[in-house]
Formats: C-alpha cells, sequence, structure tokens
C-alpha cells in the first residue's frame, strides 16, 4: 500500500520494477504442480478441477486493500469462469513463480492490469486447443461461454474441468498475441464482488499471522531499548525465568544498527533485545515484566520533538542548507505582489498501528527454516532472515498470512528477523507476538516536518510567487526515509516564480513509508498554503485551485508528468456533489473546505464540511470525493471501501494522532494517548469516481492526502482560524 | 489450575493461571482464536465476547473470575438469533477492510441489536464507540448495524 512518493526511494522501485518487469510466468508452481489428482493446472496462476471449480492463485500479500480478490478477477474474466466456482488460494513467497510480491505504492492495479488479464486469456486459449484438438477442428471453430468450451460449427461443448488435464500437452501461447476481452462485455471486472475471505472474517476463521498455531509451538516477547537501537547493558533474568510456563529468557546481541533503514530496505536487521519464551503468551509477557534490564546509553538519547521544533525554527530564520529549485525571481515577484502571506507549517511522526499488532510464527529445523507472516514485503524479509540467520535463502519459506492492516509497516520485516532468530535459539517453533506498546514504540514512523512558506498573488489575483523552505529530517543531501520531497510538488511548475530550499536535523528515530508516504503530510502543508493565498485574493478557494491549474491538460514530463486536466475534471465534480456554490448558506460555525491532490496515480479533490463548537470541538459533518483513477474500476465494493477509509484515515490524523519523542523515547504507547478515529467522529463520505480513458490505477492510498487539508480549509472556513500544525487540539480553535 | 468454561455452549477446560486474561485462555489455551488482540488495556475492542449477553472486553476479565458465566465469541454467533443476522448483513455490505476488528465490531452490534433492535445513529454510535477500526469503515458498520435492523441504509 505504500512506498516513498517522493524522494530517491519511490524512482528506485518504479525503475526496478519496470526494468525488470512483471514476471509473467507460465510455467507451473511446485504448488501447482502438486495439484490433486484429476485437477489441471494450467499455469502458476490457475488449476481446473473436474467439477469446473477453478483455483486461482492470488499472488500478493492482502493487508486490508482487497487485493485477494481484485487481482484473481482479472484472470478469471479473462479465463471466462463464473466467479461463483472460482476459489481463491493464497500465494506463498515465491518470486521464481510470481515476480514481485508486495503491497505498496498502490502499484497492484496498474501493475497486473494487463498482465493478470493475460494469464487468464491465455489459460482460456490453452482449453480452447484442448478441445479442438479432441474436436479435430481449428481452435477458430471454439469459443467459450462462462467455464465451458463451445464449438460454433457444431454446437458441441466441453467442459473447462473435462479439457484442463489435456492442457498439460499444450504449449502457451505468446501472451503477446493474445486479444483481451473488449470491456463491454465484463461479466466480472467492474462488478462488485465482496471480498472472498469475507464469510470467514465474520465467523472469526484463523486467517491472520496471529491465529498461526503449530505444534508444539511456544510464544515470545521481545523487549528493545526504549531509545531506538540501544543495546542490552545488563539483563537480570533470573525474575522472569522463575514465572510458571516461562521456558527460556535470552539476550539478543543484535546490532544496533539495524534499526535504521538503510539502502532502501527498511529496517535492516536485528535489533538488540531481551526475549522471553513461554508456553503461552501471557506467560511470557509476565516473564518480560520481571526483567530487569539496564539498557546501554545511546547517542540519540537527548532527541525530543520539542527540541526539533525549536532547531527548525532557528534553521528557518537562517540561510538554506540547500536549493533544491528555483524558477523565475521569488524575491521580486513578492515585492511586486499585491498581497504577501507568510505562515509555518509542522506535523508530527505518526505511528501506523495496524490492529493486528506485529507478530511472526518461525519454525527453525534441520538448518531449514519455516515462516508464517503477516508481511507486505515477503522476499526482504526472507533475504534478511537468511542474512541475519546465516542460512541460505533456498532453505527458507514464507506463508504470507492475511495481515491485520498494513499501511506501510509491515513493509518493514523487523519482528520477522526477530522470529527466526527467537526460534533457532530456543529450538522449538515460536510464535513471537509484540504488545501494542511494543508497536506504537517501535514503529518505522511518518516523519514529522516543517515548512516556512512566503507566498504572493498579484493584481490579477493570480499565485504569482511561492517559496518554501523545508526543514526535514537526514543527514547532508539525503532524506530520512520518506522524509522528502519531490521538487515537482504542486504546486511548482505551476507558479511562474517558485523556490523550494531544504534543511535537514539528523534523526535518531526510524521512519518508513506510511500509506500515501510524503503525501499525507505534503498535501496538508500545500493545499492550506494556497487555501490561505486564495483567501488572501479574495477568491472562491475551489475557482482558484481550477484557476492555478490552467489550461495545459499535462504539465511536465513522465514520469513527473501531472495531469492538470484531470484535476481540474475532479474539482468541477466534486464542486457540484458537495453543492459547493451554495455553502454561503451554511450556519454560523460550519464551512466547507476544499482540497485536491495526485499521488499514487490518482487525482483527487475532495470537499469537508465541518461544525465547530465556541469551545473549538471540531465535528467533520461530511466528506465528498471526486476521484480519477483511469477508465476502469476493478471491484467498486472494495473501491468504494478504500476511499472512504482512507479518507476518515486523514481525518483521524487531522484530529488525533501524534507521536512525541522526548529523551529519545516514543511518550505514547497504547490507544488511550495515542487516539485513532472512532464511530461517532466518522462523518459520511459520498464518493464518485471521474471515469477518464487512461489505464486504472491504484485506490490503496491516494484518497487520503487531501481529506486532511479539505477539514481544515473547512474549519477555516467556519472560524476564521487557520490551522497550521497538527493535530487539531481545542485550543487551537476556542472562540 | 483448571477451570471449566462455558464456551458457545460448551463445557471446555482450561489449565491456566487464574490472572490470565480470558482472552489469552481462549486464544492460546483453547484456540478458539475469533477473539482478537488489539491493546490489552480496553481500548480497542478487538477482543469483545458476551458474557451472559453483555459485550466484555476479554482483555480484561481475569479467567478465574468467569465461573459458570455463559461466554459467547464470535465463533459461536452463526446459532445466535441476531448473531447470525449482523453476519450476514456484513457479508452482504463486505464491510470489512483487513478484517481483523471485525469480530469484536460483530458482538458488539450483536449485542447493541438485542437490546434495541432498531437502533438509531446515536445508539450505534453510543454501543460501538469502544470499537476501533483501524481501516476505518465506520460508514459501513453504521450501514450494516441498520441493514441488519431492517432500516433503510445508503452506503
Ligand atoms: S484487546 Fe481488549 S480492548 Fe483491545
Ligand atoms: S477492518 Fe481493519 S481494523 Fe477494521
Amino acid at each position: 500500500m505504500t512506498f516513498q512518493a517522493t524522494g530517491a526511494n519511490r524512482r528506485e522501485i518504479l525503475t526496478s520494477v519496470t526494468a525488470a518487469g512483471l514476471t509473467l510466468n507460465f510455467a507451473l508452481a511446485p504448488k501447482a504442480g502438486a495439484a490433486a489428482a484429476g485437477v489441471g493446472a494450467l499455469n502458476a496462476y490457475v488449476r481446473v478441477a473436474p467439477d469446473g471449480i477453478v483455483t486461482i492463485v492470488a499472488k500478493n500479500p492482502e493487508i486490508c486493500q482487497g487485493i485477494k480478490t481484485s487481482l484473481p478477477m482479472m484472470i478469471a474474466e479473462e479465463l471466462d469462469v463464473d466467479w461463483k466456482n472460482v476459489r481463491i488460494e493464497q500465494a506463498d513467497n515465491d518470486p521464481k513463480a510470481y515476480g514481485r510480491q508486495f503491497a505498496g505504492g498502490s502499484m497492484a492495479t496498474p501493475l497486473h492490469w494487463d498482465e493478470l488479464r493475460k494469464v487468464g486469456a491465455v489459460a482460456r486459449l490453452m482449453l480452447i486447443q484442448a478441445a479442438a484438438q479432441a474436436w479435430n477442428c481449428g481452435p477458430g471453430d471454439c469459443t467459450t461461454t462462462p467455464g465451458t468450451v463451445v464449438n460454433t460449427r457444431s454446437g458441441k461443448k466441453r467442459t473447462y474441468g473435462s479439457l484442463a488435464l489435456a492442457c498439460a500437452n499444450i504449449p502457451a501461447p505468446d501472451p503477446k498475441t493474445v486479444v483481451l476481452k473488449d470491456p463491454m462485455d465484463y461479466r466480472i471486472i467492474g462488478k462488485s464482488m465482496p471480498q472472498y475471505d469475507t464469510a470467514r472474517i465474520v465467523t472469526g476463521q484463523p486467517l491472520f499471522g496471529i491465529d498461526v498455531r503449530r505444534p508444539g509451538m511456544l510464544y515470545a516477547t521481545y523487549v528493545k531499548g526504549p531509545v531506538f537501537g540501544a543495546k542490552v547493558g545488563s539483563a537480570d533474568l533470573d525474575a522472569a525465568l522463575a514465572v510458571k510456563g516461562v521456558k527460556k529468557a535470552f539476550v539478543v546481541q543484535g546490532d544496533s544498527a539495524a534499526v535504521m533503514p538503510t539502502g532502501g530496505n527498511i529496517g535492516s536487521g536485528l535489533v538488540p533485545g531481551v526475549a522471553v519464551v513461554a508456553d503461552t503468551w501471557w506467560a511470557a509477557r509476565k516473564g518480560r515484566n520481571k526483567l530487569k534490564v539496564q539498557w546501554a546509553e545511546h547517542p540519540t538519547s537527548t532527541q525530543s520533538s520539542a527540541g526539533f521544533a525549536a532547531r527548525a525554527k532557528e534553521l528557518a530564520a537562517g540561510p538554506p542548507q540547500r536549493n533544491a529549485r528555483n524558477d523565475g525571481d521569488v524575491e521580486a515577484a513578492l515585492k511586486g505582489a499585491a498581497k504577501t502571506v507568510e505562515a509555518a507549517y509542522a506535523y508530527p511522526f505518526l505511528a501506523h498501528s495496524p490492529l493486528e499488532p506485529q507478530n511472526c510464527t518461525a519454525e527453525y529445523k534441520d538448518g531449514k527454516l519455516e515462516i508464517w507472516a503477516p508481511t507486505q514485503f515477503p522476499e526482504p524479509g526472507r533475504q534478511l532472515c537468511a542474512k541475519t540467520l546465516g542460512i541460505k535463502p533456498e532453505d527458507i519459506t514464507v506463508h504470507m498470512t492475511r495481515c491485520g492492516g498494513g499501511f506501510g509497516r509491515r513493509l518493514g520485516n523487523d519482528y520477522m528477523v526477530e522470529a527466526a532468530w527467537i526460534a533457532r535459539e530456543t529450538g522449538a517453533p515460536v510464535k513471537l507476538l509484540w504488545s501494542r506498546e511494543d508497536d506504537i514504540q517501535h514503529g518505522f514512523f511518518r516523519p514529522g516536518g516543517f515548512h516556512f512558506f512566503r507566498g504572493g498573488v498579484d493584481a490579477a489575483g493570480n499565485l504569482s510567487a511561492w517559496h518554501d523552505h523545508f526543514v526535514s529530517y537526514g543527514e547532508g543531501a539525503g532524506f530520512a526515509s520518506s522524509a522528502g520531497m519531490a521538487t515537482t510538488e504542486f504546486p511548482s511548475r505551476f507558479v511562474p516564480n517558485y523556490r523550494q530550499d531544504v534543511s535537514v536535523m539528523p534523526l535518531g528515530m526510524p521512519t518508513g513509508p506510511m500509506r500515501a508516504p510524503g503525501s499525507n503530510a505534503l498535501a496538508f502543508v500545500h493545499q492550506s498554503f494556497i487555501d490561505e493565498l486564495a483567501h488572501a485574493a479574495g477568491a472562491d478557494p475551489l475557482a482558484f485551485q481550477i484557476r492555478l491549474l490552467g489550461d495545459k491538460p499535462v504539465v511536465g514530463e513522465a514520469p513527473g508528468a501531472y495531469a492538470a486536466g484531470r484535476m481540474v475534471g475532479v474539482l468541477k465534480a466534486v464542486g457540484e456533489m458537495s453543492g459547493w456554490a451554495s455553502r454561503g448558506k451554511l450556519p454560523k460555525g460550519e464551512g466547507m473546505g476544499v482540497a485536491c491532490y495526485y499521488s499514487h496515480m490518482g487525482y483527487f479533490a475532495e470537499v469537508a464540511h465541518v461544525a465547530v463548537s465556541p469551545v473549538g470541538e471540531v465535528k467533520v459533518k461530511k466528506v465528498w470525493v471526486a476521484a480519477d483513477v483511469g477508465r476502469q474500476i476493478v471491484n467498486p465494493m472494495g473501491a468504494i471501501n478504500q476511499v472512504q477509509g482512507s479518507v476518515l484515515e486523514g481525518v483521524s490524523h487531522a484530529l488525533h494522532q501524534q507521536i512525541t519523542l522526548a529523551n529519545g523515547r516514543v511518550e505514547q504507547s497504547n490507544f488511550t494517548d495515542y487516539p485513532l478515529l472512532r464511530i461517532h467522529e466518522a462523518p459520511a463520505v459520498e464518493v464518485k469516481f471521474v471515469i477518464t480513458d487512461y489505464p486504472p490505477t491504484g485506490l490503496g492510498e491516494p484518497a487520503l492526502p487531501p481529506a486532511i487539508p479539505a477539514v481544515t480549509n473547512a474549519i477555516f472556513a467556519a472560524t476564521g482560524k487557520r490551522v497550521r500544525t497538527l493535530p487539531i487540539t481545542k485550543d487551537m480553535l476556542k472562540a | 489450575m483448571a477451570y471449566t468454561l462455558n464456551v458457545n455452549g460448551q463445557a471446555l477446560n482450561a489449565d491456566v493461571d487464574g490472572d490470565t486474561p480470558l482472552l489469552w485462555t481462549l486464544r492460546d489455551t483453547l484456540g478458539i482464536v475469533g477473539p482478537k488482540f488489539g491493546c490489552g488495556v480496553a481500548a480497542c475492542g478487538a477482543c469483545t465476547v458476551h458474557i451472559d449477553g453483555q459485550p466484555m472486553r476479554s482483555c480484561q476479565i481475569p479467567t478465574a473470575s468467569v465461573g459458570a458465566a455463559k461466554i459467547a465469541t464470535i465463533e459461536g454467533m452463526a446459532t445466535h438469533p441476531v448473531g447470525k443476522k449482523v453476519q450476514a448483513a456484513w457479508m452482504e455490505l463486505d464491510v470489512a477492510q483487513c478484517g481483523y476488528c471485525q469480530p469484536g465490531q460483530i458482538m458488539s452490534a450483536t449485542a447493541l441489536l438485542a437490546k434495541t433492535p432498531k437502533p438509531n445513529d446515536a445508539q450505534i454510535e453510543a454501543a460501538m464507540s469502544g470499537n476501533i477500526c483501524r481501516c476505518a469503515t465506520y460508514v459501513r458498520i453504521r450501514a450494516a448495524i441498520k441493514h441488519a435492523s431492517g432500516q433503510k441504509v445508503e452506503v
């Protein structure tokens, strides 16, 4: 679901995906080859049983985005089968059979849209070939109805189930030559299909990593230093070992540096800590509470959120460390502007906090490691385990379980390598489970950041000058993971005089991509400041945005191209949906705000309607979303759910969430002091997909970023108070 | 110590320390994994079960305190007259995203509808605000509760 939207990592991932292409493997996966008797395997993805039941492999991790259902829908459509006869099987980590398997960047739909439809189409052609051989006719005389090959001359029929075994001798046609269906003929794609696992979810069946059970399995907890990467100075394990049920307690030397992401990895090894292993998790936890651990002094133990905020201000007052972009002459334009605005914005660190705490089950036997993990990126996890434990990657099997949320957190496989290590030390299958406190305090946090803006509008009401001194985290010329900003960040390229300056501060806290990385913070600051400038110009903020986007349909070159015309389209649509034009009729204390944002190839415009009470309490009453993700919504039911959830997550960021550092430690520990949005705070969210003739793109992320500034801009409309720091507090808005 | 628990109408024996929260006795000792662990401090509702029909956070209930009370988990809802309707509504509207919170949501919703067959928005919010959905499927949770209670819904 997440990858860097900006900066080097994102580009690296994009290039490596394009360079390698998507490995479309028409050979048989080991699993498919070992299928039950009578079942014909057509390729690594598709098996057909004699009774016509079709098993389709879901290659990617399921983290909440519905991909386990929507990718197989693409195959089933072109294979031409009835959806009710489809069974979906989760793939193991198997890059040879399935190429890159990951949940990130809202990229599964764009990456697989052509490829997986071809997987289905190729399999269908093989079934036609098999029927043609049996009938001694040409394949051109055959067509299909769902699950059946039909001879158009004789009217004879053969079910897929009766043909699948014969396909073993039929060479797969070249996928380049297959003709895909006309979308007008779709029976599955574009129809609302409940998630394949829905019945199992509502009946509480074991599906998640935390539900894995192995014979003889023990349970582990792993305690790490409150300052990231701190070494174990000394540990008294006796009291823990005395707890009933505790089998083992031991120090893991680990590697202090492993806590920080390196080389494009999110977390790169085993962090020092103490493991407690017991026959139940509760006993392990009791043992853990009895541990007496002295953590060694750590160089980052003086870092704090307050210190960073003060330092950012100091940096902003001086010359920037570097200039990232400089178009036109900002200083001259500011001097000549009819109106200028200066504003300092800030946003906090955030923890991903998926509801299923990090966990992993590992079993080490005879030099081989077997792993069951809720992970968004299994292959790097396998490589990490191989490197850390000194065993060959071929000797490691990773089974992917359903993830109780991902949001980018499970792109890092720190819990996987911990489980693997503890299992080997223990000599028994072990399920490692983090507590919620572990999860909130040991994440790869969404980095905070600071923007010091100056902007100007000219006499004609056009945005004429934009200067951002962006103070972020990093060292030298590099940003901490997900703490960067592209030089093409909107409104760059749309303002004639634009300057982006950057300074960074070194950070000892690991950061990483979180749902709509970069964008989830940058949308707030940029779309808020544009709103400020619109108000300064005395303009309607929605009309101001449309004017800023101009009349060129596309600005810039791929991969940084920005289809301004598509954004104008969604802005107009959301204006209509929300009754933007009549917002003046809202009662006192209520207001509407608009924001738009492009990320993950999706164009989104959103309007929020809020009410603010005299004591400063915010109620978000409704959010309207107009979204352009191309010509085809694969599974409308799931798509709307993703958009609504993303928007509400944005509202949650705006209203509640922040992680703060003091003495190098995270101050929050659970949902009591790191609150998430609850049902009574959740507005209705109305969604409209604006269909345009572009290839379909993903929906896990792009609805989130504009939700935040839509809310804060609405608060300004309601109260005249500008929110420049997140999360919103009552104090900011008291009348 | 050995406890006999009445879970979903069955008498089950668990040999655990009395202070073990019911959540862990159910999950780790009895293998009933529908109730989920989310926070351990009564803040998320993922672990919700019914104790004599009342929705309770099983992470907060020491096993020793349960006694002969009737425990119902999500696994028992298929035969619960209200629970099965709630499950059906959840499936029809495909409420879940990751699905992890949903057993807890369904347990809270079932307890609500058992007492208040046609809840309004305020009643739904009061009964459901202890259940976090990190994926924020709240729009559909609200809709599914209304749907299960035979009220009109817009998604
Ligand atoms: S785990 Fe019991 S309320 Fe969160
Ligand atoms: S569906 Fe993921 S936490 Fe609710």
